[in-house]
């Protein structure tokens, strides 16, 4: 008989989900892993008893005693929250679109200094298709992780959903920049989806980060019945198809260009 | 990644008590944002017990963890406004406290090598932790025997290295789950569960010797050699 590994034993120990009951069922009929696994438990047991000294119910109050003359007046808000990892992808997204209109702003505007190939308008919608598709895209795979998880089928069992709270937090931002952008653009189909996006982000942002069975139904259902998932997918290959197209357009200008410089 | 995890039978209750627990924070939080500094003491009176244990069991001494323990509001107060309400403001304090407390044994552990004196020596003067425990038997073969290997534990523990160090602290005594701890060990979920898994290796090896079945104390002399134990299954 092939017995256990001492990794194996202790990924079991911790509660590794993997081979579980091939190891458990191993665990019955074989003393010699039995043993080991007791080992390893006696060790484990005798920490759990390596004391924390005692500290009495004043201790809270101690504690704010102690820090209370060193805090500043109001708490921070300050510069530490323009660090924060959500704030950078609104700043790089706002720094994207800047920084893509200016870029495609000098590369259609006609040499002769006559008016603009494209307006500042047809700029904009181009640079928000390419960001929204992107933004769109981040935001399926997050709706879709959620959509398809399922809890094992035997026991109760909790999932947790903290790493698709995390991405949902950070999208939330940038979503709420193209909203805005395509409503000032006017494109108000654009501007209603990334609404509904917006509720479905934050409603997974505000979950609990660990689920019942029960309530990740719940989540799944309030995704769904908002559509969001076929509108996310609809909307983004309309944006890939425009986008498809808005390419070649440049093209032709800078070939345009180059027929006139020879000239 | 979606991680599942197994439940016992109150969870139900131990869910509500942790929902009205997280909202009574994300109260607080609030009314501190809003410039209320005594909301802020709410929290640091309920959560001091806790990230004592922590500071404690990371550093292994009672002075650096009051001091973790009171860095780690000073950090949260300044720093309130990139937390909001969220997440739980207990387990982001937490990660504070371990973030702060590796901070503080990599310091100690220079400056203890740049004195040339054993950091032990400073702590030998600390009241024995076991010495706390509630002993039915308290008689001086005991004592002397839950000294050693108390002494055995704090070896064992030192011997790793910080990471492993937090891993085992935060997995073994506080029960977080590998997220939390790859969140404040800045690794992948993988990298920290072999974390954990070198950590029980390690203290396995170091303490198996004195350990007896069920993790019960065996009354071996201090200089006795480890009974060879083949670890090849």
């Amino acid at each position: 008989m092939k017995h256990l590994t001492e990794e194996q034993l202790i990924a079991y120990r911790e509660g590794e989900p993997t081979q579980r009951e091939a190891i458990a069922e191993h665990l019955t009929g074989c003393t010699a892993c039995r043993t080991e696994l007791d080992r390893i438990e006696a060790v484990l047991n005798a920490l759990d008893n390596f004391p924390v000294p005692e500290r009495g119910p004043e201790y809270g109050r101690q504690v704010w005693q102690k820090i209370a003359p060193q805090l500043p007046e109001k708490a921070g808000r300050g510069w530490g929250a323009w660090f924060e990892p959500r704030r950078w992808v609104a700043i790089g997204a706002m720094a994207a679109i800047v920084l893509a209109a200016f870029v495609a702003g000098r590369w259609t505007k006609k040499p002769d200094g006559g008016a603009p190939a494209a307006s500042a308008v047809q700029v904009r919608q181009r640079v928000l298709v390419l960001a929204v598709g992107e933004h769109l895209g981040k935001s399926e795979m997050v709706l879709m992780e959620l959509a398809n998880a399922a809890p094992p089928s035997s026991g109760p069992k909790e999932i947790n959903i903290s790493a698709e709270q995390k991405r949902a937090e950070d999208l939330l931002d940038a979503n709420r920049l193209y909203r805005e952008t395509a409503k000032q653009d006017g494109d108000a189909a654009l501007a209603s989806v990334l609404d509904d996006l917006e509720r479905v982000l934050l409603d997974v942002a505000h979950s609990p980060d660990e689920l019942t069975p029960a309530k990740l139904e719940s989540l799944q259902k309030r995704i769904e019945a908002h559509g969001i998932l076929f509108k996310v997918r609809v909307v983004g290959k309309e944006l890939q198809e425009k986008q498809n197209t808005t390419n070649s357009a440049p093209a032709a200008t800078g070939s345009d260009l180059r027929e006139r410089n020879k000239a | 990644m979606i991680r599942m995890s197994e439940s016992d039978g109150s969870m139900q209750d131990r869910e509500a008590v942790q929902n009205a627990a997280r909202e009574s924070d994300a109260l607080a939080v609030e009314r501190t944002l809003a410039g209320d500094r005594d909301a802020f003491r709410v929290l640091v009176e309920k959560h001091s017990q806790q990230l004592f244990r922590l500071a404690y069991r990371m550093t292994g001494n009672e002075h650096d963890a009051e001091e973790v323990v009171q860095e780690a509001f000073l950090r949260a107060y300044k720093n309130l406004g990139q937390f909001g309400s969220r997440a739980n403001f207990g387990t982001w304090a937490y990660r504070i406290a371990a973030n702060y407390a590796i901070d503080r044994m990599r310091q100690k552990r220079s400056e203890d090598a740049r004195r040339s004196t054993p950091s032990s020596l400073a702590e030998e003067s600390e009241q024995d932790p076991l010495d706390l425990m509630p002993d039915e038997r308290p008689t001086p073969d005991r004592l002397a025997t839950n000294r050693e290997l108390r002494k055995k534990m704090e070896e064992a523990l030192k011997s790793l290295s910080y990471s492993e160090r937090t891993a085992f602290v935060m997995r073994h005594w506080e029960g977080c789950a590998i997220e939390e701890i790859a969140a404040v060990l800045k690794s992948t979920t993988s990298a920290a569960k072999n974390t954990v898994f070198r950590s029980v290796q390690k203290l396995r090896r170091a303490l198996e010797p004195y350990v007896g079945a069920r993790g019960t104390l065996q009354a071996k002399a201090a200089g006795a050699a480890p009974e060879p134990r083949g670890t090849e299954l």
